[in-house]
């Protein structure tokens, strides 16, 4: 019975955070929101629409960063692609939102979106056909990214593509995808992208409701997905993804097939990233070719680095400062930011491996050793008495 | 009319309503060991660039046996298990585990899941997790990716864990993470990890290296009570150690069997003397002066 308890206790520790973080989450969310909505304007607490905007704009960052971190930090797979799957999430919501426009357009045309009447299409693309529906698009939204993911994995971890070629690979597929997507002839709008919004599923998307109430759903969603992830991570399947990153030949030895495990969490990376991608673009209003550039896909890595990889609540961390710091830098000194970003993740792998939360571990366990008594050593102390 | 004949013919012949299409086969994971032989190895070649690993190698197993695998470096020793467990692909010869499983044919998890467990030279374990988790996950269980997803450790598989735990003596180190332990305990807990999966056949490379004298002779023991249940194929280079556990020694030169027997026709055996014990003297050396 102590065993059975022992085993349960060992395999607590790693999600013993998560409800308390889950519940941070959730009530810091809703007290935006709350003020956002009852508080007068000239309070103190007031949280402005505007802020609640960017806030949103964090919280699909961190949605993306823990997509990132499934896969860097828990099977070292460094994907410097991640910002393909999050734009494909976020063009299938655009694609709805662009109908939803209607006949509000400049060209005032009900069956075609501007852009289309601009280079003289006279009519639907076959790929735009339904995406009028919200359920459709939604399905897309999964279904898109989630299908790259699983031919691009598939073909890549099968052949045992690893390491720095992978992440090459990865760079190129985005790389790719943006080229395609800048041409016109695509059907998404080129360089302009999709932009022009004006409700969604009959809501305004400039009221202010409408924007607290999508900031709450991207919060609910990425609790949601965080505690998902995490129940996945600490299940067998997750200490085999583990081994899979410490010794891949070994897990092969013992019966694991690797590439299969591989290509499934990839899969479940990418349908984070995409939905994260959806959550993103009604609030931030635009989706353009940009998203797919591969400097976006490096700097959520360093999100991820900075916040602390193989935890999830560091890259949730880590994508909320980085952001945050970006947009107070940007508006101090816009040509610093870069330099800033590098040197922090320069600064980052040298002295702080672990992240940030790797830093608090450290606090924590410093101040559990000043107290005399160790549990750990005490109770090997006692097993050997017990031993003699 | 022929031809729509022949044509109708072998229609039939591939919708035979008494047979399965191969690929819907059940995979059938039996060993069969009638002829009390598990392990046929056969005209095995296998070259790299122009270097010849591998050259005619025949090797017979039987059933429960304890084998020592010897000879010097370069010699296929590891070749030869890296073919028989899927990492490498031979050129020509014939692979099979009891009489009906082509090992050739498979990849290494399928090989895994025949009941294949492979211990490598330098101990490699899951470092960054604990002792029982590397245990728990090399269980004989579904490997799949859903079976695994939807998990839960029952009753009998701790017991299992704690059973091996004992028998390689880390019970006290369950919680500990892998990466924490000594030399010695890593090679342990790797021995252990091929116990927790139920093997029919182990193949050990080393095991030895790096271990103090009452550690190797513990695993002397321990190799020597699993033969008879499992079959153990084991490669070393320590002579003493070969001595104190070997029913059966093969000695392997340049790809291929030099010679096989017991311990004392092997050091008796004239090419044996002359390729192996003769060239290296710190071969013989070794197995004296201990």
């Amino acid at each position: 019975m102590s065993r059975l308890s022992q085993y349960f206790s060992a395999g607590r520790t790693s999600g013993k955070h998560t409800m308390p973080f889950v519940v941070i989450l959730l009530a810091l969310t809703a007290f935006a929101c709350l003020s956002n909505l009852l508080l007068p304007a000239d309070s103190v607490f007031h949280v402005s629409t505007y802020s609640i905007t960017l806030l949103g704009k964090y919280l699909c960052y961190a949605m993306l960063a823990l997509a990132v971190d499934i896969i860097w930090g828990y099977c070292g797979i460094l994907s410097l692609g991640h910002g393909a799957f999050f734009a494909l999430g976020g063009y299938a919501m655009g694609m709805y939102l662009m109908r939803q426009i209607g006949d509000r357009g400049v060209y005032g045309n009900p069956n075609l979106p501007d852009f289309m009447i601009f280079l003289g299409w006279k009519q639907l693309p076959w790929f735009w056909h339904g995406m009028d529906h919200f359920w459709l698009a939604m399905i897309m939204v999964v279904l898109v990214p989630g299908l790259l993911a699983f031919v691009f994995g598939w073909l890549a971890f099968r052949s045992r593509v690893t390491g720095v070629y992978l992440s090459i690979m990865t760079q190129a597929l985005t790389y790719a995808l943006m080229l395609a997507f800048f041409r016109n002839e695509m059907g998404f709008g080129g360089n302009n992208g999709l932009t022009d919004f004006k409700d969604i599923l009959g809501f305004d998307l400039q009221s202010d409701h409408t924007r607290v109430a999508l900031f709450a759903i991207t919060g609910v969603i990425l609790a949601l997905l965080f505690v998902i992830s995490q129940k996945i991570l600490s299940s067998r399947f997750g200490k085999v993804i583990l081994a899979i990153r410490d010794a891949e030949a070994r897990s092969r030895f013992i019966g694991y097939r690797t590439d299969h495990y591989k290509v499934w969490l990839f899969v479940f990376s990418a349908v984070i990233a995409g939905i994260a991608g959806a959550l993103y673009v009604p609030q931030v209003g635009i989706i353009n070719p940009g998203e797919f550039s591969p400097i976006n896909s490096i700097e959520m890595v360093i999100w991820v680095a900075v916040g602390g990889r193989g935890t999830l609540i560091g890259a949730i961390i880590g994508a909320l400062l980085v952001n945050y710091a970006k947009t107070r830098f940007t508006a101090i000194m816009p040509d610093a930011w870069l330099f800033a970003l590098g040197a922090m993740f320069v600064l980052v792998t040298l002295y702080l491996p672990k992240g940030l939360v790797g830093v608090y571990a450290q606090l924590m366990s410093k101040r559990g050793s000043k107290t005399p008594p160790t549990p750990p050593a005490n109770t090997t102390a006692s097993v050997k008495e017990s031993n003699a | 009319m022929r031809a729509i004949d022949n044509a109708v013919g072998s229609l039939r012949e591939t919708f035979r309503p008494d047979q399965v299409w191969p690929f819907l086969a059940p995979e059938n994971n039996k060993v069969n060991v009638d002829k009390n032989i598990i392990l046929y190895v056969e005209g095995l070649n296998l070259s790299f660039d122009g270097f010849k690993a591998l050259n005619n190698l025949n090797l017979y197993v039987n059933d429960g046996e304890l084998r020592c695998l010897i000879g010097a470096n370069g010699a296929g020793k590891t070749t030869l298990m890296d073919v028989i467990t899927g990492k490498t692909q031979c050129d020509s010869g014939t692979v099979y585990f009891g009489q009906t499983q082509n090992l050739l044919s498979k990849d290494e998890a399928q090989i895994a899941q025949l009941g294949i467990g492979r211990k490598f030279q330098k101990p490699t374990v899951f470092e960054e997790q604990t002792v029982f988790d590397n245990l728990e996950l090399s269980l004989k269980t579904d490997k799949r990716v859903l079976p695994t997803l939807f998990s839960r450790l029952t009753p009998t598989q701790i017991d299992r864990i704690d059973e091996v735990l004992k028998i390689i003596g880390l019970a006290q180190q369950r919680f500990m993470l892998a990466g924490a332990l000594s030399h010695g305990q890593k090679q342990w807990l790797e021995i252990g990890m091929l116990l927790a999966s139920d093997p029919r056949l182990l193949l050990i490379d080393e095991p030895v290296a790096g271990m103090t004298p009452q550690e190797t002779e513990r695993t002397a023991e321990l190799l020597t009570s699993l033969a008879g249940e499992r079959t153990v194929i084991v490669v070393e280079h320590d002579m003493e150690f070969v001595r104190s556990i070997a029913r059966t020694v093969t000695v392997l030169h340049q790809g291929s069997v030099l010679a096989e027997g017991t311990m004392d026709q092997i050091q008796n055996n004239k090419d044996v003397i002359e390729v192996y014990l003769g060239e290296s003297e710190d071969g013989t050396a070794t197995g004296e002066e201990v």
